[in-house]
């Protein structure tokens, strides 16, 4: 009798595993910025790309339901770690996308690893996500620290723009980003004269932009983002920083800034971005497509959410390949495997470390009168390839990488 | 030229100056705040949702009308004031016997939605809104690059002050309002229409609230969340100036704006945190702010 029991136990489970294989539930959590500095770079938007990419993705693979829930980390390490370990334990969610805000991403990173789920990062720029602070569970999309540092600062410095200040916002992306940004000035012949450190969300910058000019910089490098950067360069506008022969070096801005700013005050910027909407067809379809979900009037998605997009797709690739979402290292593993492939980034390969690999562009932005239609912001100066856009593996000191 | 703690003196003057600017703002909006609780004893939270909104309006007016930074530094203040009136006359005018808290929770609510359905209409990255031709440029002191919008800041920001002190302290109307918030029932026996009195000073204080919001906007990131992000630090100078105290509100706001600037020379990463520092102290050695009546 025992011996049926067992038997029909062994049955059973087999028949439910068969057909848990055949239909696969995968539940994505956007965790952004909803409502503060940079919840135009991320926040709605990235959820909507989020949608995108599960609808196109369960059009091919009709066995795969793809479920999107978001929530807002309000730029707070301990509320998002408290939503993740909510949405991990209770709420059954696979994998943690976006997360802008690199010290909320880092306290994400690790929660994700003790519960070995997958975590694609979009929306944080520091570069120690595959550096140190790698884990076998982190994905890093879009773009990191060092690849900014070192597109818009090799490209200024060999310009000419050989001594910088840096206005840095004082948390764990700003130190990131002032840190790698002034090793690559002093690498190609630069100095670096001095820096001052600002609390994120500060309106008003004048008093930190005296600094910069009483210090005669040639270039001001603004390690910061979002609400930060635009109030900085719309108050050195003011107080003729760039009629007094100084230059902003916006580290991280995004199409969405650019708007804000509007091009009288922006233009002649020059940063590096991954992507921009008009880069090509393939960019401007899924726009098209974007824009009617936002349904918002002159709103131009960021990098950021393409980010979300082409890594939720490249994602749901590998919870396919592997017929399952429960492992997340060994999805993570899969998603190293198989090469990446997208409408908006290219083809492109995810690393050992986590670091996903893909050509970066320096841009410029128009003059007013360049710009033809809504949303024409850049020109593109240079693409620098996948294999130099970002930090050499051996360099970044992960553990993984390491062996 | 000579230093002052490693500081050169020419940085420290330019930093002064920077602090009265900022002050100047400080000053202008915790005046509307001061005014609306010495006289209406409502804690008037929306007060950073309508001087974003005062911000806001300059921008549609550009965009939409296509009137510029002057006619907008009319038209704002006396839009937003109006809807500040309908505010008075729908919601605050039924709570003004009951609990303080209660006008704060109502006023904070409000604010809230204001700021939602800012944000849902227009995003957090903010609206690009630039200096007014006439403003533009600036003069070198010597000491640092003035911009001259930033001198008109500080004139217009003193001029109003000082125009709204000389009306509740020294005029006839200000004698009635001070009256009326002692004692309505006698100031009505008089012949004088309290209630009419006490909800064109809420639009009036509102009104001022919108004025430095069509201020702010060439100068700060226009968005919704402009307000919110300064309230709580224009909170902190009236507690520190006294729950309204009309003098305080100014002498506190324009002081606090110097005291950031130092801070900002000497230890920037602390400048968010150094107006609740003396705020904390203030508090401890004088409970009603160095202007307040004890009551």
């Amino acid at each position: 009798m025992r011996k049926i029991l067992g038997s029909a136990a062994l049955a059973v489970a087999l028949a439910c595993g068969g057909a848990h294989a055949q239909q696969i539930h995968v539940k994505v959590g956007v965790l952004t910025d909803m409502a503060s500095l940079y919840a135009d770079d991320t926040g709605i938007g990235s959820v909507i790309a989020a949608k995108l990419a599960a609808e196109d993705f369960m059009k091919t693979h009709p066995n795969v339901k793809v479920e999107v829930v978001s929530a807002d980390h309000q730029n707070k390490a301990d509320i998002g770690t408290n939503i993740a370990n909510q949405w991990f334990d209770v709420d059954h969610v696979d994998m943690i996308a976006d997360v802008p805000n690199s010290g909320v991403a880092l306290a994400i990173a690790q929660v994700t690893a003790q519960k070995n789920k997958v975590f694609v990062a979009s929306g944080p720029a520091t570069s120690d996500l595959t550096g140190p602070k790698c884990t076998p569970n982190t994905v890093h999309w879009t773009y990191d620290t060092w690849m900014l540092a070192n597109g818009t600062g090799k490209a200024i410095v060999k310009n000419g723009g050989d001594t910088w200040f840096f206005l840095t916002s004082d948390y764990a992306f700003g130190h990131a980003l002032e840190r790698d940004t002034a090793a690559v000035v002093t690498a190609n012949g630069g100095k670096v004269l001095g820096a001052v450190r600002h609390p994120i969300n500060t309106s008003d910058f004048s008093s930190f932009l005296l600094q910069a000019q009483a210090s005669k910089a040639k270039i001001i490098g603004l390690a910061n983002a979002g609400g930060d950067t635009i109030n900085a360069i719309k108050q050195g506008a003011e107080f003729g920083i760039v009629a007094g022969g100084q230059k902003f070096a916006g580290l991280l801005v995004f199409a969405p800034d650019v708007a804000a700013l509007g091009l009288k005050t922006a233009q002649g910027l020059m940063f590096t971005e991954t992507w921009y909407w008009d880069l090509n067809d393939g960019s401007r379809d899924w726009t098209k497509r974007w824009a009617k979900e936002r349904n918002a009037q002159g709103k131009v998605p960021s990098m950021n959410m393409a980010g979300v997009y082409a890594g939720t797709l490249h994602y749901l690739k590998a919870v396919a390949a592997l017929g399952s979402a429960a492992d997340g290292k060994a999805v993570v593993a899969e998603m190293k495997k198989i090469p990446t492939d997208d409408p908006l980034f290219g083809k492109g390969t995810v690393r050992i470390d986590g670091r996903v690999l893909h050509p970066a562009y320096l841009f410029e932005v128009k003059k007013p009168e360049e710009s033809k239609y809504p949303g024409d912001f850049y020109h593109v100066r240079a693409t620098i390839p996948a294999d130099e856009a970002f930090r050499p593996l051996k360099d970044g000191h992960c553990p993984l990488a390491s062996g | 030229m000579f230093e002052v703690f490693g500081i050169p003196s020419t940085a420290l003057f330019g930093q002064l100056l920077i602090g009265l600017i900022n002050g100047s703002f400080y000053a202008l909006l915790s005046l509307g705040l001061a005014v609306i609780f010495g006289m209406l004893n409502i804690i008037n939270f929306t007060h950073g949702a309508q001087y974003m909104l005062g911000a806001v309006t300059a921008y549609l007016l550009l965009n939409y009308a296509g009137l510029g930074y002057w006619p907008a530094l009319v038209i704002a203040p006396i839009v937003v004031g109006l809807l500040g009136i309908l505010i008075e006359r729908v919601f605050l005018r039924w709570i003004y016997r009951l609990d303080h808290l209660y006008g704060l929770l109502l006023t904070f609510g409000l604010a809230l939605i204001i700021e939602g359905i800012g944000r849902n209409y227009l995003g957090t990255a903010g609206l690009p809104y630039t200096l007014p031709d006439s403003l533009r440029g600036g003069r070198n002191l010597g000491f640092m690059f003035l911009p001259n919008y930033r001198a008109w800041v500080i004139a217009a920001s003193l001029l109003v002050c000082f125009g709204t002190w000389f009306i509740i302290e020294r005029t006839r109307l200000g004698a009635y309002l001070r009256a009326a918030t002692e004692n309505p029932a006698l100031v009505r026996a008089f012949g004088i229409n309290v209630p009419r009195m006490i909800t064109l000073t809420y639009g009036f204080g509102v009104a001022l609230a919108a004025f430095a919001g069509v201020m702010a906007a060439p100068i700060y990131n226009v968005s919704p969340n402009m307000g919110s992000e300064l309230i709580i630090v224009v909170f902190a100078v009236v507690v520190i100036g006294g729950m309204g105290s009309i003098l305080g509100a100014i002498v506190s706001g324009f002081g606090l704006g110097v005291i950031e600037g130092l801070t900002k020379v000497f230890y920037p990463e602390a400048s968010n945190t150094v107006i609740f520092v003396v705020m904390a102290i203030v508090l401890l050695v004088r409970p009603a702010g160095l202007f307040g009546r004890r009551t």
